[in-house]
């Protein structure tokens, strides 16, 4: 069936933008989440909107689901290919169209790397403010698929926060606009819906993204603690003080013991917890903030602390936080990393509930995580041949889910849904607030083509919406007016 | 009596259920319903009830925006959040809180300064209540608006705050000045339970400020005008109130001065919160106005940089100038006419001519002011303008929008297409238009001959959520973009 569509995908493409050979294939069967895997039935690698546009349409025509994918650094499985399905791959659409510092925007191609956008602005003086921390291979079409945060959004905010302009296929292949770039135009936020709609309601081509000046001082603190509940009440103190750090960032021993064998980050030995806050903005402001959360540390019971200002100690510090994940894989055959989100205040009865699931099932748990936002990353640590031991890894981490839900919170603060979470959803919300979600796919896409079985665990049918519709305004019926 | 079994109905349904009073009018036309549900769950069964007889709805607030868009084709009820007015939930240590919609932005101000914290939003430009209609009732809202400053700064952010309510101000995305570094409401949001046309309940995001779990229909809801449901509660991301503020002031010969300290003060490291214009006529001269918040000491140091940054004559003060943000008092007033103006900061000068050029085309000498380095600026033109000469205007204005004579031109070396030099950029690869002129609010004498919203780009994809989340066009039926 869908070999059928080969010969006009090459058309649209060329010949060197279509996939059909089943090695290749693979090589797209999943994203950062590997648990996951499928085989697309045809690739293709547009390199303009207009082909990206007339892809969809032939998909739309013959009825083939299709999912759009970027760097494929996902941590949910939302780029997850369709086994029937075409797999859209933007990795070519790689143009930064403009970088305009006097309006403070950039416009970019889906396939941008995340950091490139920095990268261009650096010499006028912004930056890009998300930064996911794969954000050197990431795609900006991606960050936009899943509203991607990282470690400064607790200052900055999220993707969602500095896109003001798609330019989107939608699933019936139309280009369209959405936006205009000033963040302020008239109509619905679709900006605001199709952001972290995990590529459900169409697939962008172009984006307009806020830029952000770059800080007169950055100043980065390392805290070490005996434990993550000394730490987190110096987080507590911090924020309660009416300090809004870029960002704070905690590791727990597991974590920092992992950090050390992987790149030797040389944090203070021995530490329960370490604390790593990111103060940025006008230098005496950050002078001032800078002492007060030294002293804040200290009186939570901080044993060393050390301080840099310059790029490279920055640098040295964040090291063993970004390379966390990376390092306990070196540590264990394999691990699921979670992405549950509790209140800031709940932080320090929430991990000690994760450490009291760990020691009774015996799984090891190592605790990375956004402090400043309460965005929980646990790695739960199993050996993956053994369906006994991942089988009882799921379980746990899926406590560790139903405790941020139990805790007012959420099951994901940046990864998305995907597949790999959408049976959480139910957990999060009703089925009403669910067919609500849903009215708004079927706006976009009635008949549900694109990106299926994403988000939503069970897809309600489109068209099923009760309700008699008013008959149209008797003037726009007699022709006198348009729509009004 | 057709309206008794009807009434019976809303009665039924909630309590307080009424005919409607001269009070109640929408634009002008009194409907035949008034409801004031006292909780959700009245709210659900109001809106079942009048989906049940094909009732049109519009939802409102303390009606102080009542006048914003147009008004609607049908107005059978009227619903106000009045009574759904408790601060649910304030948890300063996780700096957010979950309100009901008709709690005032005043009170939500007074509960939250308690705890050295704030909403970060300020009252947008036009607020009034057209028409002579005055929706406020005795003992409701009216307490707040010439009361006491919440925050009893004399002056800082938070003073003056209109008598709106938190769902009046969602629903219609109304932001001041500081905008520019908090955004608008759609920022501010993290979770909404709104009531569907038909009666359904539904809530998105939550209570933690970090979730991509599900759609975010709290950005679609913000700025929807009541069109697809009535918001009944909303969870806001709250900031630590800053200590102090300060407004650095210069007086600026002509929009090409104007133009020059505006963007210095954006490209400036020195963190500003708000920057502003005010031109009262034509050949008056422009005030630039930077607003810096925070710590004493830090604020004096950037004030004093400020002001060199902004050049001789330049000057400080503790308290807002009285033109700040046109707080309920633009010089346009209720009765007269308000066009919002968004466009790439970078095309400031542009804007100017074009407004200036429509302007002296029609013989109006219109003042304008607004959030120039955010790019949103508004257009006022009293009551005793022309209604002809008005509409003129808009439409001139949006012509000279539509060719492109207010787009950004970005710097060419930060140009990485082609720039045609006509004031496009070469080969697409950017929205079609980067301006919109929209009215806020006109008498019925404009509104008659001008479309209050013009051109919306993306207006189908619009249309088709609009059919899906109200299918009988019965919420605020017109009073949106498009017809919408």
């Amino acid at each position: 069936m869908i070999k059928q569509l080969i010969p006009r995908m090459t058309e649209i493409c060329g010949p060197d933008g279509v996939v059909s050979d089943l090695a290749e294939l693979r090589t797209y069967e999943c994203d950062g989440l590997t648990s996951h895997r499928v085989t697309p039935a045809l690739a293709v690698l547009p390199r303009t909107a207009e082909q990206v546009a007339a892809v969809v349409r032939e998909c739309a025509a013959a009825k083939v689901p299709f999912v759009a994918r970027g760097s494929g650094t996902g941590l949910s499985g939302g780029a997850l290919p369709h086994a029937d399905g075409v797999l859209i791959v933007t990795s070519r659409m790689r143009r930064i169209i403009a970088v305009d510092p006097d309006s403070q925007r950039a416009i970019v191609e889906p396939g941008v790397t995340n950091l490139s956008v920095s990268e261009a602005a650096r010499p006028f003086g912004y930056f890009y403010a998300p930064d996911p921390s794969s954000q050197v291979v990431c795609s900006v079409g991606g960050n936009v698929a899943e509203n991607s945060g990282g470690a400064h959004c607790l200052k900055y905010g999220f993707t969602g926060h500095h896109v003001t302009g798609l330019e989107l296929v939608t699933p019936a292949g139309e280009l369209t606009w959405v936006g205009d770039g000033t963040g302020a135009g008239p109509g619905y936020d679709l900006l605001g819906l199709l952001t972290g709609s995990e590529g459900t309601l169409g697939i962008v081509t172009k984006i307009v993204v806020k830029l952000t000046r770059i800080p007169q001082l950055v100043k980065c603190l390392l805290a070490a603690f005996e434990t993550t509940g000394a730490g987190g009440a110096a987080v507590s103190a911090i924020i309660g003080a009416g300090i809004l750090p870029a960002a704070i960032e905690m590791m727990d021993a597991l974590a920092i013991e992992a950090a050390e064998a992987a790149v030797a980050c040389r944090y203070p030995e021995g530490a329960g917890a370490v604390l790593i806050v990111e103060l940025d903005g006008p230098e005496t402001d950050v002078l001032r903030d800078c002492v007060a959360v030294r002293a804040l540390c200290e009186q939570a019971g901080a044993t060393e602390i050390r301080e840099a200002d310059d790029p490279a100690e920055r640098a040295a510090i964040w090291v063993g936080r970004r390379s966390a994940f990376a390092a306990v894989g070196r540590i264990s055959p394999a691990y699921i990393v979670q992405d549950g989100v509790v209140p800031r205040t709940a932080l320090g009865p929430v991990l000690d509930k994760i450490a009291e699931l760990s020691a009774a099932s015996g799984i090891r748990v190592a605790n990375v995580f956004h402090a400043g936002d309460g965005n929980l990353h646990p790695l739960v640590l199993y050996d993956d041949s053994s369906a006994e031991a991942t089988a009882a890894a799921e379980t746990l981490s899926g406590a560790i889910l139903d405790l941020c839900i139990e805790h007012g919170g959420s099951i994901t603060g940046e990864h998305g849904v995907g597949v790999d979470k959408s049976r959480y959803l139910p957990k999060m919300f009703g089925a009403d607030d669910l067919d609500t979600m849903q009215l708004a796919r079927c706006a976009f896409d009635p008949v549900s083509l694109c990106n299926p079985g994403k988000i939503f665990p069970t897809p309600r049918l489109c068209g099923e919406v009760p309700g008699a519709r008013r008959g149209p305004h008797p003037l726009v019926a007699s022709g006198q007016l348009d729509q009004f | 009596m057709l309206a008794d079994p009807v009434l019976r109905a809303l009665t039924a349904a909630c309590p307080g259920s009424r005919p409607a009073s001269p009070g109640d009018a929408v634009a002008g036309g009194t409907p035949r319903f008034a409801a004031s549900p006292a909780s959700v769950a009245e709210a659900s069964a109001v809106l079942r009830a009048a989906a049940e007889h094909d009732l049109a709805v519009v939802p409102r607030g303390s009606g102080s925006k009542l006048g914003w868009g147009v008004p609607p084709r049908w107005c059978d009820l009227v619903v106000d959040t009045l009574r759904l007015d408790q601060v649910l939930e304030h948890a300063a240590g996780d700096l957010v809180a979950r309100v009901q919609a008709g709690v005032s932005l005043h009170r939500l101000a007074e509960v939250l300064g308690g705890a050295g914290q704030e909403l970060a939003l300020d009252p947008a430009p036009g607020l009034g209540a057209p028409d002579g209609v005055v929706p406020t009732r005795a003992g409701v809202d009216g307490a707040g608006v010439d009361g006491a400053r919440p925050d009893g700064t004399g002056g800082g952010p938070g003073a003056h705050l209109d008598g709106g309510t938190v769902g009046g101000t969602l629903a219609t995305g109304a932001a001041g000045p500081r905008r520019l570094r908090y955004g608008t409401p759609r920022d501010l949001v993290i979770g909404i339970t709104v009531i569907r046309a038909d009666g359904t309940v539904a809530h998105s995001g939550g209570k933690v400020v970090k979730n991509v779990a599900g759609y975010d229909l709290g950005k679609l809801f913000a700025g929807s005008f009541g069109t697809l449901g009535l918001i009944v509660e909303a969870v806001f991301r709250l900031h630590p109130r800053p200590a102090t503020a300060a407004y650095v002031t210069i007086e600026c010969a002509d929009a090409t001065e104007a133009h020059r300290a505006v963007a210095a003060a954006s490209a400036s490291v020195l963190a500003p919160s708000a920057i502003e214009i005010d031109r009262p006529a034509r050949d008056q001269p422009i005030t630039v106005g930077v607003l810096l918040e925070g710590e004493p000491a830090g604020v004096g140091e950037r004030a004093a940089l400020m002001g060199e940054l902004l050049g001789a004559g330049a000057r400080a003060q503790p308290s807002q100038p009285a033109w700040w943000g046109w707080p309920g008092s633009d010089p346009a007033g209720p009765a007269g006419t308000l066009v919002r103006v968004a466009f790439w900061a970078a095309a400031l000068l542009r804007v100017f001519a074009v407004i200036d050029g429509a302007a002296r085309s029609v013989g109006l000498d219109p003042a304008v002011g607004g959030s120039a380095a955010a790019g949103v600026i508004y257009v006022a033109a009293g009551p005793g303008a022309h209604p002809a000469a008005v509409a003129a205007f808009v439409s001139a204005l949006r012509a000279a929008l539509a060719r492109g004579e207010a787009d950004a031109r970005p710097a060419p070396a930060a140009v990485k297409g082609e720039w045609s030099g006509t004031g496009r950029w070469a080969g697409g690869g950017v929205p079609p238009v980067l301006a919109s002129a929209v009215v806020v609010h006109a008498p019925p004498a404009v509104r008659d001959q001008v479309d209050l919203w013009g051109p919306v780009p993306a207006l189908p994809l619009m249309r088709a959520v609009k059919d899906q989340f109200d299918p009988g066009h019965r919420m605020a039926p017109g009073r949106f973009a498009g017809g919408i």
